[in-house]
């Protein structure tokens, strides 16, 4: 019996994540032992502590790069840049979660269990405090995205997976008004979830069959092993292709690309929004860090096996979220499918297989999670009595009763739409110019195509806020409390300066654009 | 005088008056188009002193700053003016002032803010002069389309009947367009060696097929802009759904990007592909000449009609330059000023008229020089300009266009010249329509029509008409300044003009 050899730690380069991890059990024991009216505040502070903290720990580790906890983790330049955005946009996400001003009590129900449309959901709608666990719930959801982009094999890229996926299946499940909708959003992206974390785990499975079917090599499941498998050239790459087929499927649904988007636009519609602008910023910052570093640290080797499909994906997906976006009538819906869209044009990015594409993909993830989030926080503020008034037709005339949050909004989706001078231009010019270096002109022929074709649902929610008469139900815009208003403006902001001088955030980017084998 | 960074000063301060008149208190609009009027005076006076320090036989380039912008990509904030370039400033510092006077009231009826009228004029000159200025591709490309989004908040929010469709058309013709020339300016990009420096560009050799590819990604957005047949039916909604003092810019100035960025960027950039395409983009034009001639004989809406003029003479513009003669292109380049001046005069005029009756058919009117006799003349004078009368400014182009043409390929010029004629049938039956023959008995009900052109109205058209006169005797100082630009596009794509066959009378027309 040989001796048990410990993996040696670095204890200080995955410190984000202990940190995130470690707040989110103490939440837990926060909700056990404070009393109920000091839990909100506790909870925000400490959830946004932590993500403070653990910020300050990735800029400390800056210049880590390493893979440390036997293979397990990787913490190099794009970890550590995702990481980092990943934290930012998380911290934008929770002064959104953590605001009570702009609905009594915050947007979540007060008791999850309580039946929907009885009289005593109607009750809690009228406003006791939501319930407090969604702290805890989105530090764990956190902290397994910085594990998810940080993963060097799949087994630990899987339970990353699951540790933020299971509490983002809850989150959904608690908007404090439609919590019909918002059960069915929950049941769908738990069982479609469900569904995407098996292809993915019997994907990693058959990958281990692949490993350990060259000679001469053990098997495992970490990237620089498998990079060694591909590089090998087996005879028959069967096993491979299945392989990369299942963990591409298991990817491409959080990623939220057709055709495994349909769970998007439900989920989005009813989960409450700020929880959306979550799932739409930080969770397409982790989806797409893991396919990065899936396809171009572990599979490099096979990008002529894997382009050509991956490239009809993302065609497919622009299509898909561009045309249907054109249809949609309620704002979130809208938005889920541009999300959709978005995800096409990230795909293009992770098949410019060079390091400007890597920082483009980066920073476009970056760029799309500020505005998103942005755009879900004048969401949450568009309402009437009965809570958020989220059909396109209830915004007719909105410019004319609340000028300033109907020109943020038309700023965000000129920004969506990629007029210059906002970060949308620049981020699809930070993709498309590596992609067309990289010889995917078909690509980005599309990407410009499907940008035309989404302009336009943008265009019309433009002309309904200006254009348009306001009608009787137009509601007013609620004026935010202060946590909405920074989220708010730190998200605009961000979309005009990365938009103006985004040469800082590139730099960034572009030094961090290396994965460590 | 040379040293000081005019295109940078001249970009930057409209921005800046905007923003100031954009946060004046909503209930003082007096004030709001007084500090715009004041702002446009102050960018006109500095266009002028550009113009004299202008070195019409130096460089080809001048005025040249580069500031980095984008290190990252290679992108700067590059200026540099040619004569093209100078040309089309002048028109727009000279046209901003007026059409800000002309519209005076416009922004009144529409129940929105006064203010923001004039903001949005603002913010439209500082795209636009950034958009001529601009000798990095990017940095055109930016101006290119933000350009799009003050016009369609122009049209959108304070337009007439149907702007809210007009609007959404405007930008979405735009949008499309720009979107394939970003896919082009991206390959361009890729294949110059990740530079947007127009003049590293201009010396990159690019292969045959790319190079056809990305002619045609700038071409059709230019063509959009222009607007070229087929792709010009925005412009009739767009125009007829504008202020009429947007409108003006919107076909005096906008428009001329289009033109401008053939001239500009298609040419010297792919001189190839340019010359390979040429036959296509004369018959384009062509088409235009007499198409759109014969669409606005048949129109009923005023500004519907003098949109459809400006195709036409669009098409003139376009054989000007595909002719690849210094002659034509300068003639082109002429007809973009001068178009300019006389469209502008038209629209605006046609704005005056409209506001008066309360509306933009032909039908409704009939006999009101009677009523409005000074307003009648000037419509009439616009619209002999507009037909290109010998005496006014656009003949001088028109002619040299087609002689230049006609030196080189005979038929398009042959074709071409029939459109002088359409020009004169559209030009004429409108005008007898609406100001000549019985006085249309509904007209004297009308409070509106019973006063004639007032002081500001006056000194709005003044300038144009005097300047329409001038250039039309003496377009000299224009000219000398375009010839070397256009000589330098010309040796670009390596074409020489053909020698005269009859001993100097074509130079002789020339000069």
């Amino acid at each position: 019996m040989t001796e048990l050899k410990l993996p040696s730690i670095d204890y200080a380069a995955i410190s984000p994540i202990l940190i995130m991890l470690g707040t989110a059990l103490l939440g837990v024991l926060v909700e056990a032992l404070v009393p109920r009216r000091w839990r909100h505040v506790v909870q925000l502070t400490l959830a946004l502590l932590a993500v403070l903290a653990a910020l300050t720990m990735v800029v400390l580790s800056a210049d880590e790069r390493i893979i440390t906890a036997g293979q397990a983790l990787a913490i190099d330049g794009p970890t550590l840049f995702l990481q980092g955005a990943i934290l930012v946009l998380a911290a934008m996400a929770l002064l959104l979660i953590g605001d009570r001003s702009v609905e009594r009590g915050g947007a979540f129900v007060a008791q999850a269990a309580v039946t929907a449309e009885s009289a005593d959901d109607r009750r809690q709608a009228e406003g006791r405090n939501g319930l407090t666990e969604v702290y805890p719930l989105t530090t764990f959801a956190i902290g397994g995205m910085l594990i998810f982009v940080a993963a060097n094999d799949l087994l630990t890229m899987f339970i990353a997976l699951e540790v933020f996926s299971l509490p983002l299946y809850l989150l959904c499940a608690l908007a404090r008004r439609r919590r019909l909708l918002s059960q069915e959003a929950a049941m769908k992206y738990f069982l479609l979830g469900a569904y995407a974390s098996a292809f993915f785990l019997f994907g990693v499975a058959l990958i281990y069959g692949f490993t350990s079917g060259i000679p001469g090599r053990s098997a495992g499941v970490d990237f620089a092993t498998i990079h060694a498998a591909v590089g090998e050239s087996p005879a028959s790459p069967v096993l491979l292709f299945a392989g990369m087929a299942l963990l591409a499927i298991g990817l491409l649904f959080k990623a939220a690309a057709a055709p495994f988007h349909v769970w998007t636009p439900d989920v989005y519609q009813g989960a409450p929004t700020p929880v959306t602008g979550f799932m739409a910023a930080c969770t397409k910052v982790a989806a797409f860090g893991a396919l990065l570093r899936v396809f171009q640290v572990a599979f490099a080797d096979a990008n002529w096996d894997f382009t050509p499909v991956l490239g009809a994906v993302a065609v497919l997906t622009m299509l898909v979220g561009a045309v249907l976006a054109v249809t949609q009538t309620d704002i979130k819906r809208l938005l889920a499918y541009s999300s959709i869209a978005n995800a096409g044009y990230l795909l293009v990015g992770v098949l410019a297989p060079s390091r400007d594409g890597l920082a483009g993909t980066m920073f476009y993830l970056v760029a799309y999670g500020f505005s998103v989030l942005a755009a879900f926080a004048v969401v949450t503020l568009v309402r009437d009595d009965d809570g958020e008034a989220t059909h396109l037709s209830r915004w007719a005339g909105l410019g004319r009763r609340s000028p300033f949050f109907a020109a943020l909004f038309t700023f965000i989706l000129l920004a969506f739409a990629g007029i210059p001078l906002t970060s949308g231009f620049t981020s699809k010019f930070a993709i498309f110019g590596p992609a067309l270096e990289g010889g995917q002109a078909w690509l980005v022929i599309a990407g410009v195509l499907t940008s035309m074709i989404l302009a336009f649902p943008y265009l019309r929610v433009v002309v309904m806020m200006w254009l348009s008469e306001p009608g009787e139900s137009t509601p007013t815009v609620t004026v935010p409390g202060g946590l909405t208003s920074a989220a708010l403006m730190i998200g605009v902001l961000a979309t005009l300066v990365l938009g103006v001088a985004p040469a800082p955030l590139l730099d960034l980017a572009a030094g961090a654009a290396e994965f460590v084998r | 005088m040379s040293n000081f960074p005019f295109l940078s000063v001249l970009t930057v301060a409209p921005l800046v008056g905007a923003l100031v008149v954009a946060f004046l208190p909503r209930h003082r609009p007096e004030l709001a188009k007084q500090v715009a009027f004041a702002w446009s005076l102050l960018v006109l006076v500095l266009s002028v002193v550009m113009w004299v320090s202008f070195n019409a036989g130096g460089d080809r380039f001048q005025f040249r700053e580069s500031y980095s912008w984008i290190p990252n990509w290679g992108v700067s904030f590059t200026f540099a003016a040619d004569g093209i370039a100078l040309v089309m400033l002048m028109l727009i510092a000279v046209l901003v002032p007026l059409v800000i006077l002309a519209s005076w009231h416009d922004a009144e009826s529409s129940k929105r803010s006064v203010p923001v009228y004039f903001a949005l004029l603002l913010v439209l000159e500082c795209t636009m002069i950034g958009v001529f200025a601009a000798a990095d591709v990017f940095l055109f490309y930016v101006f290119f389309e933000v350009m799009l989004v003050p016009m369609y908040f122009l049209i959108g929010s304070y337009g007439g009947h149907q702007r809210q469709y007009a609007a959404v058309k405007f930008f979405l013709y735009s949008l499309v367009g720009g979107l394939f020339m970003l896919a082009a300016v991206i390959g361009l990009w890729v294949v110059g060696g990740k530079t947007f420096d127009w003049q590293a560009l201009s010396q990159v050799d690019i292969s045959t097929g790319t190079e056809r590819w990305l002619f045609l990604g700038f071409f059709l957005a230019f063509a959009i802009k222009a607007p070229f047949f087929p792709f010009h039916t925005w412009l009739p909604d767009a125009g007829g759904a504008a202020p009429a003092g947007a409108a003006a810019l919107l076909v005096g100035v906008l428009d001329k990007v289009g033109t401008f960025g053939i001239l500009r960027y298609c040419l010297p950039l792919f001189p190839e592909a340019s010359k390979w395409f040429a036959p296509w983009a004369l018959a384009l034009g062509v088409i235009g000449i007499v198409y759109a001639a014969l669409l606005a004989v048949g129109q009923n809406d005023l500004k519907r009609l003098v949109s459809y003029t400006s195709i036409a003479h669009f098409g003139f513009i376009g054989v000007g330059i595909f002719a690849f003669t210094t002659q034509a292109g300068t003639g082109a380049v002429l007809y973009m000023l001068n178009h300019g001046l006389a469209t502008g005069l038209l629209f605006l005029v046609v704005g005056m008229l409209i506001s008066r009756r309360g509306s933009a058919l032909i039908s409704d009117f009939g006999g009101a020089g009677k009523l409005v006799p000074v307003l009648a003349g000037v419509l009439f004078f616009a619209g002999l300009a507009s037909l290109a009368l010998p005496g006014t400014a656009p003949f001088i182009s028109e002619f040299l266009v087609l002689i230049g043409t006609f030196t080189v390929n005979k038929p398009v010029a042959v074709i071409a010249t029939l459109g002088i004629i359409l020009a004169a049938a559209y030009v004429l039956w409108m005008v007898q329509r609406t100001t000549q023959g019985t006085l249309n008995p509904a007209l004297t009900e009308v409070d509106g029509m019973r006063r004639d052109l007032n002081l500001r109205e006056k000194v709005v058209v003044a300038p144009l008409i005097a300047l329409i006169v001038l250039l039309g005797f003496f377009p000299k100082p224009v000219t000398d300044v375009i010839n070397p630009a256009v000589q330098a596009t010309m040796d670009d794509i390596g074409r020489t003009d053909p020698a005269p066959s009859v001993g100097g009378t074509v130079q002789e027309a020339a000069k």
